[in-house]
C-alpha cells in the first residue's frame, strides 16, 4: 500500500514548479501530482494550465485522454489484472472472473469499503509467464486459482 | 574466492519470484558462512525456466532453473559442490534453446549487470560508437543502409532511408526519439533489452544522433513498464557520469543528451505521431502524414523516431557488422528478429533468430506447443492488430513480405499461442473492443467502426441474422482498413478478418465445436 499526501494547493504548486522548465511538461506534471496525492485533484488542472500557459480545456483534455490518471483516489490497494491476448490464451478470463466474484466488484471499480481497486491492464510485458497481474506496483506472473486468491486476500488486508 | 551467482532483475523473473529467491540464497549462504556475490542481471529470455540462476565456474556459467524459494538452499549446495541437482541445466551457453539462436542484439542480455557501464564496456559495449566517431555522417548512414535493417516496431521501413532523410534536413535542433511504448500483447523484447542491456539502446540512439546531427533524445516508455523506466534512468545517470551522455561524448566534439518520458496507459501512443503528440504534452491524437516526422517531428523539428529494437541493432552494425547483419535473413528481411513466444506455450520466451524460420518451427519446435498440452488451434502474430493463423499456415516463413502475402503481419515479433478451447468469434470481438477502448477518436472509421464492429460480432455470436451480419462486419473491416488514419483502425481488421476466414465455424450461435468439446 502506498501512502499519499492529502491535497494541498501550496504543495501542488511546488510540484508543478519543479517541472515547468521541461519541454512538453504536461504529462510529467500529471504523473508527479498523482504520485504525490494518489490522484490528480481538480483544482490542480487550472494551476497546471496557468503554469504552462495553456487553456484549462487543453489540460483537462490531456488529463482525461490517458487511462492512468485518476480524478479521485483509488482504494488502499490497486490490483491490476492483465486482460490482453497472451493472458487470455493462458486462462486469464476465468481468473479475472474469479477475482471479480471474490471482491464483489467488476473490473474498473473499487470495493465499497475502499480497500481494493480492481482494474484491467492491457499488457505488462510478462506474456511468457502469463497470466499476470500487478498489485500496488509489484508484478506477479504464472497466476493460477491459488495465486489469484492469495493476491485478492493480500489486497483486502 | 567467493561464489559469484547471477540472478535476473528482469520484471518477468521478478514476477515469478526472483527477488525472493535472491534474498533466500543470500541468507542460506550467510547461514553456511560462505561468501557470496549476487549479480542482478537481465533475463536470458528462457522464461519457462525463470527464476533461472547462474553460477560462475571455471567451465563457464552453469544454470539452474526454475528455482523456487524452497530450492534455494539445495541449489546453493549444488553450486558449492559443483554437484548434481534436479534443476541443474548445465553450461548456460550449451542449453539447446539458447544455443540454436543467433543473438546479435540480445548477446549481452542476461549476461551483464545492466547497471554497470564498466560491465557493458568489458563485454564489447560502445565499440559501435567508437567506430562511428571515426566516420563521417555519410559513412554511418551507408553502414545502416547496407545492413538492410528495417524498423522493428512493425512497419518495417528501412532505417537507413529514414535516418538519411533527417540527416539531409537543415535545422537548429533535431531529435532522436525511441519508441518504447511496447503495447502489443505477446511482446516483451523492448522491456527485456531495456532492463537487461540499457546501454545498448543508449549507444544506438547516440549513433543516430551523430549520424543525423541531433543532440537530444527522448525515450518514451509506457507506464506499465516501471522496471524498464528505472533501468533506463539508472543507465542514463551512469552514462552521464562516465562521459557517454551529455556533452563531449566519449571525448569527441559531439553532444547527446537523453531523457526518459513515461506514457500514461494509452495504446495508441505506440503509433509514432501519437507518441510525438504525447511527448509534447498533449493528448495522443494521431497526426496526418505528410508531413513525415523526419521533416516535421517532435516540437516541429526533424526527428528520427525508431523502435527500441531498431536502435538496439545499430551498435552491432556500426561495430563493423553491417555485412554480417545483412548476411542473415531472407528476401528483403535482413538480419535477425527477436521473436517472442507467449500465451499458452510450453517454452515461452525470447528467441532471436535470422528471418526465414517458419511459423511452425517457432510454435511447435521451439515453443514446444501449448503448456496445457492441448492442440494448438490458432496463433496471433504481431500483437492485437495482427492476424490469427491456423496451423495450416505454419509453413509461412518469418518474413515481412511472406506474412503480408497471407494477409498477416509480423509486427513487433510477438507470437501468442492459443489451444483448441479458444473461441475465435470472442477473440474477433475483443479485437474490435480493444480498438474502441484505445481509439484516439480522430478518424471516424476507427472511432465508430470499432464500436459497431464489436456490437455486430456480438449479434453474430447470439445467432442474429448471421450471414447478413458477417457481410456487414466484412464491409466494415474494409472501411476501417482503407479509411483509418493509422494502424490502430487500419489493422484491427487483420485479427477480425483472419478469424472469419480461417475459423468461420466459430461465428454463429454456440459453436458446435465447443459444444462437442464440453
Amino acid at each position: 500500500m502506498t501512502v499519499y499526501e492529502p491535497w494541498d494547493a501550496a504543495r501542488g504548486a511546488e510540484i508543478i514548479a519543479e517541472h515547468t522548465h521541461l519541454d512538453g511538461a504536461t504529462l510529467v506534471i500529471l504523473h508527479a501530482l498523482q504520485e504525490a496525492f494518489g490522484y490528480v485533484p481538480e483544482p490542480a488542472i487550472p494551476m497546471i494550465a496557468s503554469a504552462l500557459n495553456l487553456s484549462r480545456a487543453e489540460v483537462h483534455g490531456v488529463f482525461t485522454f490517458y487511462h492512468d490518471f485518476r480524478h479521485k483516489p483509488a482504494g488502499r490497494h490497486v490490483l491490476k489484472l492483465c486482460r490482453a491476448e497472451a493472458c487470455q490464451a493462458a486462462g486469464g478470463d476465468a481468473l479475472a472472473a474469479r477475482a471479480e466474484s471474490k471482491l464483489g466488484v467488476s473490473l474498473g471499480n473499487t470495493t465499497p469499503d475502499q480497500r481494493v481497486t480492481l482494474e484491467p491492464i492491457y499488457c505488462l510485458g510478462l506474456c511468457a509467464t502469463a497470466p499476470s497481474a500487478m498489485l500496488d506496483g509489484r508484478v506477479v506472473g504464472r497466476l493460477d486459482e491459488a495465486r489469484i486468491d492469495a493476491l485478492v486476500a493480500e489486497a483486502r488486508r | 574466492m567467493s561464489l559469484r551467482v547471477f540472478i535476473p532483475r528482469d520484471a518477468g523473473a521478478i514476477a515469478v519470484g526472483a527477488d525472493d529467491v535472491a534474498s533466500k540464497l543470500e541468507q542460506a549462504a550467510a547461514n553456511r558462512g560462505v561468501p557470496i556475490e549476487i549479480v542482478r542481471t537481465g533475463s536470458r529470455g528462457l522464461y519457462w525456466l525463470e527464476p533461472m540462476l547462474e553460477v560462475a565456474t571455471a567451465k563457464g556459467r552453469v544454470a539452474f532453473g526454475p528455482v523456487s524459494v524452497n530450492d534455494a538452499a539445495s541449489v546453493l549446495e549444488a553450486m558449492l559442490a559443483d554437484g548434481p541437482h534436479a534443476l541443474r541445466l548445465g553450461i548456460t551457453g550449451e542449453i539447446p534453446w539458447l544455443k540454436r539462436q543467433t543473438r546479435l542484439t540480445f548477446t549481452r542480455c542476461g549476461v551483464i549487470d545492466p547497471r554497470s557501464l564498466e560491465d557493458y564496456r568489458a563485454h564489447n559495449g560502445y565499440s559501435g560508437l567508437e567506430r562511428a566517431l571515426t566516420l563521417t555522417s555519410d559513412s554511418i548512414l551507408a553502414d545502416v543502409t547496407a545492413s538492410g535493417l528495417r524498423g522493428r516496431g512493425g512497419a518495417g521501413f528501412p532505417t537507413g532511408i529514414k535516418w538519411k532523410t533527417v540527416a539531409q534536413t537543415s535545422a537548429m535542433q533535431k531529435y532522436i526519439v525511441c519508441n518504447a511504448d511496447e503495447g502489443d500483447s505477446g511482446t516483451f523484447a523492448d522491456r527485456m533489452i531495456m532492463e537487461g542491456d540499457p546501454f545498448l539502446v543508449i549507444e544506438g540512439m547516440t549513433i543516430a544522433g551523430i549520424a543525423v546531427g541531433a543532440t537530444k533524445g527522448y525515450i518514451y516508455i509506457r507506464s506499465e513498464y516501471p522496471h524498464a523506466v528505472e533501468a533506463m534512468n539508472a543507465a542514463i545517470a551512469a552514462g552521464r557520469r562516465g562521459g557517454y551522455v551529455g556533452s563531449r561524448i566519449g571525448g569527441s566534439p559531439h553532444s547527446f543528451d537523453l531523457e526518459v518520458r513515461v506514457g500514461a496507459g494509452a495504446y495508441v501512443c505506440g503509433e509514432e505521431t501519437s507518441l510525438l503528440e504525447s511527448l509534447e504534452g498533449r493528448r495522443g491524437i494521431v497526426r496526418a502524414k505528410p508531413p513525415l516526422p523526419a521533416h516535421h517531428g517532435l516540437f516541429g523539428k526533424p526527428t528520427v523516431i525508431n523502435n527500441v529494437l531498431s536502435f538496439a541493432a545499430i551498435p552491432f552494425i556500426l561495430a563493423g557488422g553491417a555485412k554480417a547483419y545483412a548476411d542473415f535473413g531472407m528476401g528483403r528481411s535482413r538480419g535477425t528478429m527477436p521473436i517472442q513466444l507467449a500465451g499458452n506455450v510450453k517454452y515461452g520466451g525470447l528467441f532471436e533468430t535470422a528471418f526465414g524460420i517458419t511459423l511452425g518451427e517457432l510454435v511447435d519446435d521451439v515453443g514446444g506447443g501449448t503448456f496445457t498440452g492441448r492442440p494448438v488451434r490458432a496463433v496471433q502474430v504481431g500483437g492485437p492488430l495482427g492476424a490469427y493463423f491456423p496451423s495450416a499456415l505454419f509453413d509461412t516463413p518469418f518474413d515481412y513480405e511472406a506474412f503480408a502475402a497471407r494477409d498477416g503481419l509480423i509486427g513487433h515479433g510477438g507470437i501468442v499461442v492459443f489451444d483448441d478451447t479458444v473461441d475465435m468469434a470472442k477473440q474477433a470481438r475483443f479485437a474490435m473492443e480493444f480498438c474502441a477502448i484505445e481509439s484516439c477518436g480522430k478518424c471516424t472509421p476507427c472511432r465508430i467502426g470499432s464500436t459497431r464492429g464489436a456490437e455486430t460480432i456480438e449479434k453474430i455470436r447470439a445467432g442474429e441474422r448471421v450471414t447478413e451480419n458477417i457481410a456487414l462486419v466484412e464491409d466494415l473491416c474494409n472501411t476501417m482498413k482503407f479509411g483509418s488514419l493509422c494502424a490502430l483502425g487500419g489493422f484491427t481488421p487483420y485479427p477480425v478478418m483472419s478469424a472469419l476466414k480461417h475459423f468461420r465455424d466459430d461465428f454463429g450461435p454456440a459453436p458446435t465445436r465447443l459444444q462437442a468439446a464440453e
